[in-house]
Order: C-alpha cells, then sequence, then structure tokens
C-alpha cells in the first residue's frame, strides 16, 4: 500500500493505513492517527465508530491486517500488550485494573515487582519493599496525588483515587504514550475534576496522552486536539480552539462531512 | 467509601494534616490486619479453658493440641493458598489418604524410600492435575475438587483393596516423635508444621509470586491486564498445595502409624474450617497463613478444651460449626463496609 501521509518523526506516535476485518465486518479501513510529543489527544466518536479497535491496535491487544505504526517515526509492530508496553506504550482499561486489596505501592509494581540486590534478591526472591514504597511515594507526590499513606489498601481508596493510581501506574512506566480508555466513566463530578487535572500533570511531564471520551465537555476542557473517528476511519482531526463542539459532533455523526471543519493536522503531506 | 463531595478547604485541612503520599504506616484495621480477630479467639479460648478446667493449661496438654494440630494444619496450609486465588479444595483430604495408602502398602513391602517418594508424587500429581483443569480448562474450583475428592476417595479403596496397612518404617512415622523436654515431647511434626507455616508466609509476603497470588485473588481481571500470567500462577498455587498435602500425609503416618483408606474422610472441611476461621477471605486475595495457623489451633483447642470439660464431642461440632459462620460473617461484614 501506499501511504497517503508521509512519515514525521517529530510526532510521538503515528499510524497511517490502519486496517482490520473481521470477516466482512470492517473494523478499521485506512485509519490514519497521529500524536504530538507532549499533547493531549482526545479520540472521539460514536459507538461502533471503532475508535476501540483503533486503540488496541495502537497498545498492541491487536495486529492490523494492513498499515504500519510509528513510535518516534520508527516503524514498530507489535504483536502483544506486552510488547507495546517494553516500547513505553501504557494503557490504562475501562474496567478499573487495580487489585483492591493490594497497597498502592504493590498496585503500582505489579507484574514488575523489584527485587532486593544479592542473594536476598537473587536466590530468596525477596520483593525491595522499601525501594518499591519510595518510588511509588515520589511518583504519587509528583503527580500531586494525595494519599494518607502509600501503603493504603486500593479498597480505601475513593473511586477517583484508585483511577488516579491506575493512571499514575501508567505514568510511571510508559515512558513515551498513556492511552487512557474512558477513564472518568465510573466517577463523579469532583472526581472527575481531579483525574482530569491529573491526566493534565501527565502531560506536564512530556508523556503523550490518548484519551478516548464520550464526554464532549471534558474533551474540550483538556484536549489540545481532537480525533474524530468516524466509519472505522479518522475523519477529522481539529482544535478545540478552532473548532466547536456542536461541529465536532456533527461530523461524529456524519451530518457534517469532515471537509468542513478546520484541520489541525500536524503531519506532513 | 466516601462520595459525598467535600468543600475545598476542607480538603486542604486534610492536606495540610497528611503529607503527600507519606510513608507513614496505616491506621490498624481488621482489613489490613485480618489476623486480629481469630488472635482474640483464641486467646478468649485458652482463657475460658485455663478458668473451667485444671487440665488444659499445662505444658502436657499444649503439646498435645500442637500434636492434634500438625495434621489439618498442613494440610489447611495448602488450601489456604487455594483459598487466596478465589479457589476451593474439597479433594485435599483424600488425597492426603491416598499418599498415606501409596506410601503405606509399598513400605510394607520393605522399600521405604520408594514409598516416601511416590507418596509425595501421588499428593503433588493429583493436586496438579486439579490445578491443570481449574487454571487451564477453566473448570470451577468447587465441582472439579468435588469430583476429584469422589475419585480419589474411590481409588484409594481400590488401590489397597479396603485394606488398611500398618506403617512400621521409622522414616515415614518420624514426624510422631520428638526431643523430650522433661515429661513434655515436641514432636517433628510439630516444628514441620511450623516450618512449613514460615516458608509459605515468606513466599506469600516477601516474593513477587506472592503478590501476585494475591492479585490474582482480588482481581483476575486486573492481574491479566497487568501482564500477569494468571494461568501459571494459578497451576502453580494448586501443584504447590499438593506438597503440603503429601507433608500432611507424612505427618497423619506419624500422628497414626497406620494408612487407613476410609481414615480422615471429614479432614476437607476441617481445613477449610481453619482457613476461614483464621480469617482468610472465601472470596480470595485476603488472607494468609499465619491466621490460618491460628485457626488451626482455634478449631484445636476449642475440641481439646471441650473434652477436657467433658462435654458431649457434637457440642463440639456445634460449636466449630458457629465459629465458622461468624467468621464468615465478619469477612462479609468488612467486605461490604469496605468496598464501592
Amino acid at each position: 500500500m501506499t501511504p497517503v501521509s508521509a512519515v514525521d518523526p517529530s510526532l510521538a506516535m503515528q499510524a497511517i493505513g490502519l486496517s482490520k476485518h473481521y470477516g466482512h465486518v470492517v473494523a478499521m479501513e485506512g485509519a490514519d492517527f497521529e500524536l504530538a510529543r507532549g499533547e493531549i489527544l482526545a479520540v472521539v466518536g460514536d459507538n461502533g465508530a471503532g475508535k476501540s479497535t483503533l486503540i488496541k491496535a495502537l497498545a498492541g491487544a491487536l495486529i492490523p491486517d494492513f498499515g504500519q505504526v510509528y513510535l518516534d517515526g520508527e516503524s514498530v509492530r507489535f504483536s502483544s500488550p506486552l510488547d507495546a508496553r517494553l516500547a513505553g506504550i501504557e494503557t490504562v482499561y475501562q474496567e478499573l485494573a487495580v487489585a483492591s486489596q493490594l497497597d498502592i505501592a504493590q498496585n503500582m509494581f505489579l507484574g514488575r515487582e523489584m527485587r532486593k540486590p544479592g542473594v536476598l534478591g537473587s536466590i530468596l526472591r525477596q520483593l525491595d519493599k522499601k525501594r518499591m514504597r519510595q518510588q511509588a511515594a515520589e511518583q504519587m507526590h509528583n503527580l500531586g496525588i494525595r494519599v494518607q499513606s502509600i501503603r493504603q489498601a486500593v479498597a480505601t481508596l475513593s473511586g477517583g483515587q484508585r483511577q488516579a493510581v491506575a493512571v499514575a501506574r501508567a505514568a510511571a512506566w510508559g515512558r513515551k504514550v498513556v492511552i487512557l480508555d474512558e477513564p472518568t466513566a465510573s466517577l463523579g463530578v469532583r472526581e472527575t475534576h481531579q483525574v482530569l487535572d491529573l491526566i493534565r500533570r501527565v502531560r506536564e511531564h512530556d508523556i503523550s496522552v490518548v484519551l478516548i471520551s464520550h464526554s464532549m465537555p471534558e474533551v474540550f476542557a483538556i484536549a489540545d486536539r481532537i480525533h474524530i473517528h468516524r466509519l472505522g476511519r479518522r475523519a477529522a482531526i481539529v482544535s478545540p480552539k478552532t473548532t466547536v463542539m456542536s461541529d465536532v459532533v456533527a461530523v461524529m455523526t456524519g451530518a457534517l462531512p469532515s471537509d468542513a471543519v478546520v484541520s489541525a493536522s500536524l503531519a506532513a503531506g | 467509601m466516601t462520595t459525598a463531595p467535600q468543600p475545598d478547604s476542607n480538603e486542604a485541612a486534610v492536606a495540610a494534616a497528611a503529607p503527600y503520599a507519606s510513608l507513614q504506616p496505616p491506621t490498624l484495621s481488621l482489613v489490613t490486619y485480618p489476623i486480629v480477630g481469630p488472635l482474640l479467639a483464641l486467646i478468649a479460648i485458652f482463657v475460658v479453658f485455663s478458668l473451667t478446667t485444671s487440665t488444659f493449661m499445662n505444658a502436657g496438654n499444649m503439646s498435645l493440641i500442637a500434636q492434634q494440630s500438625v495434621v489439618i494444619g498442613t494440610l489447611a496450609l495448602g488450601q489456604t493458598l487455594i483459598i487466596l486465588v478465589a479457589g476451593i479444595d474439597l479433594a485435599d483430604g483424600a488425597i492426603m489418604v491416598l499418599g498415606t495408602v501409596v506410601a503405606g502398602s509399598i513400605a510394607s513391602h520393605g522399600d521405604v524410600a520408594l514409598a516416601m517418594a511416590l507418596g509425595f508424587v501421588t499428593c503433588i500429581v493429583v493436586t496438579a492435575i486439579n490445578g491443570l483443569v481449574i487454571a487451564r480448562f477453566r473448570l470451577p474450583p468447587f465441582i472439579a475438587t468435588l469430583g476429584m475428592f469422589t475419585i480419589v476417595a474411590a481409588a484409594a479403596r481400590l488401590y489397597s483393596q479396603s485394606r488398611s496397612f500398618p506403617v512400621t518404617s521409622d522414616l515415614l512415622t518420624v514426624l510422631g516423635s520428638g526431643p523430650e523436654f522433661g515429661t513434655v515431647t515436641v514432636t517433628y511434626g510439630t516444628m514441620v508444621w511450623i516450618a512449613l507455616t514460615l516458608v509459605l508466609g515468606y513466599a506469600l509476603n516477601e516474593t513477587a509470586w506472592g503478590v501476585r497470588v494475591y492479585a490474582i485473588g482480588n482481581s483476575p481481571i486486573a492481574a491479566r491486564l497487568n501482564g500477569i500470567n494468571v494461568t501459571r500462577v494459578v497451576f502453580s498455587v494448586y501443584a504447590l498445595a499438593g506438597v503440603f498435602y503429601a507433608f500432611a500425609a507424612w505427618q497423619a503416618v506419624g500422628r497414626t502409624p497406620i494408612a487407613d483408606p476410609s481414615g480422615y474422610q471429614i479432614a476437607n472441611l476441617d481445613s477449610i474450617t481453619a482457613v476461614v476461621i483464621g480469617g482468610t477471605s472465601l472470596f480470595g486475595g485476603r488472607g494468609g497463613v499465619a491466621g490460618t495457623f491460628i485457626g488451626t489451633l482455634i478449631v484445636v483447642a476449642l475440641k481439646n478444651g471441650l473434652t477436657q470439660a467433658g462435654i458431649d464431642s457434637l457440642y463440639q461440632q456445634i460449636a466449630t460449626g458457629a465459629l465458622v459462620m461468624l467468621a464468615v460473617g465478619a469477612d462479609q461484614y468488612l467486605r461490604r463496609g469496605h468496598r464501592a
């Protein structure tokens, strides 16, 4: 396939011409994607537009039939979510992916535990709890998340704090990109604000954020750019500064053609 | 969980009082310290029987309680592991009995080392099969182990042709003996039970594997999303439980030097009782071996004390049953109180 747009190495992440078919069902057809360094990119789309297919392809949870994904301008091919994580892409899925009886530090390092140096670690396989707690506390502090103690069981936290732990964990491990799948869907107003503030602070740490959301006010409050997904591909990419909310919804639903809005695309070509 | 919105001034006050993500220890609560309840119950049992009977509180009876605890206590260690990943094992007692019968029958032909080895292998392999069907083929643990319980109980009788084997080997019965301190014997079995509890406690609390066991018990989905191989860890839990059942079989022939295929028929329920009374949640993810150690002592000390007080053994069963319901009720209460 000939790419319609060129690879731009200044982008944190880029995808060109992603397609995925399930038999006759087209989940994704020539979808492009571009994420600038240190930006919050909102991905919006109607139910069934193929947002999650796109996100899964970026997060390594699905292998596209066609198309290419680029990380810092380098072509990458993820065959599992682990590949994507190793490349510096972390995903927070909609289900709260925390173990409620474990404490914050344990959750932060779940699946990536640190062992003590020397014989204690190599033969007795003893965990370095102190170091993990220190680093978890630092991470929480850097992101301005207030908790009583890093040794608190996650079950004792509020829904917003729990989601904050999940986001903080993603930010701690995602060196380049953090993908958030509707992180505020189950939260109240105050908690939603806390998580949105947290997402802004993640951006301040030079991590690019992809935010899938159904809430237009949320998207307009936080996003630098908005990727509108429709019928398995990117219909438009717009700036919340130059495009009004009603136009975004109109493009999302097909009431307005995609060329009726001002493009905020960064990639050359 | 707090859901009510609070004014910002309040939040600021809280922030001033508690510094950002401080490393201070958490507040003492039954959620973080689930063994506090069982420990108080055990102390209460000791106090009550010390006051009401003259024979309960002496070194000889303490040694007896320890000896009465080792078989169920060792079995309950394996059961704890399985319950921590939200499983249950109804076959543990039957597997242990099969182990004793295999070892006892082979030993009766003279080869003690082989008897010992095959006894261990039997327990581990059968429990690992449970692990395979539960972890890999996703059978509900209750049903899978209920089936295994029936199969193994029948297999033990078929294998032994319903005979029991007296065990005379020193190696196989060694756990029933031990050094004497005056009139009191501390058996090697008691030492092994304590050592196994410490080793498993270490594995659960100090290694990544242990953290993952708890994580899976909490939420298998969250564990999987964090890159944990849930199938492999759950299988390892069952296979390791089999090792504890093998030790329990060894304890059993040390305690009563006879391999009887119709022995220990309710050991499965006794082991679950010890685990649950020890504060480990049947829903998985909470509890541990310290609680199970105490839970075993509660069950045994209660029976022992009621016997000393001359109370009918049927009342002992009623008391144990009531304790189980109390323990499960407390667990439910704690869950409801601290969950979203």
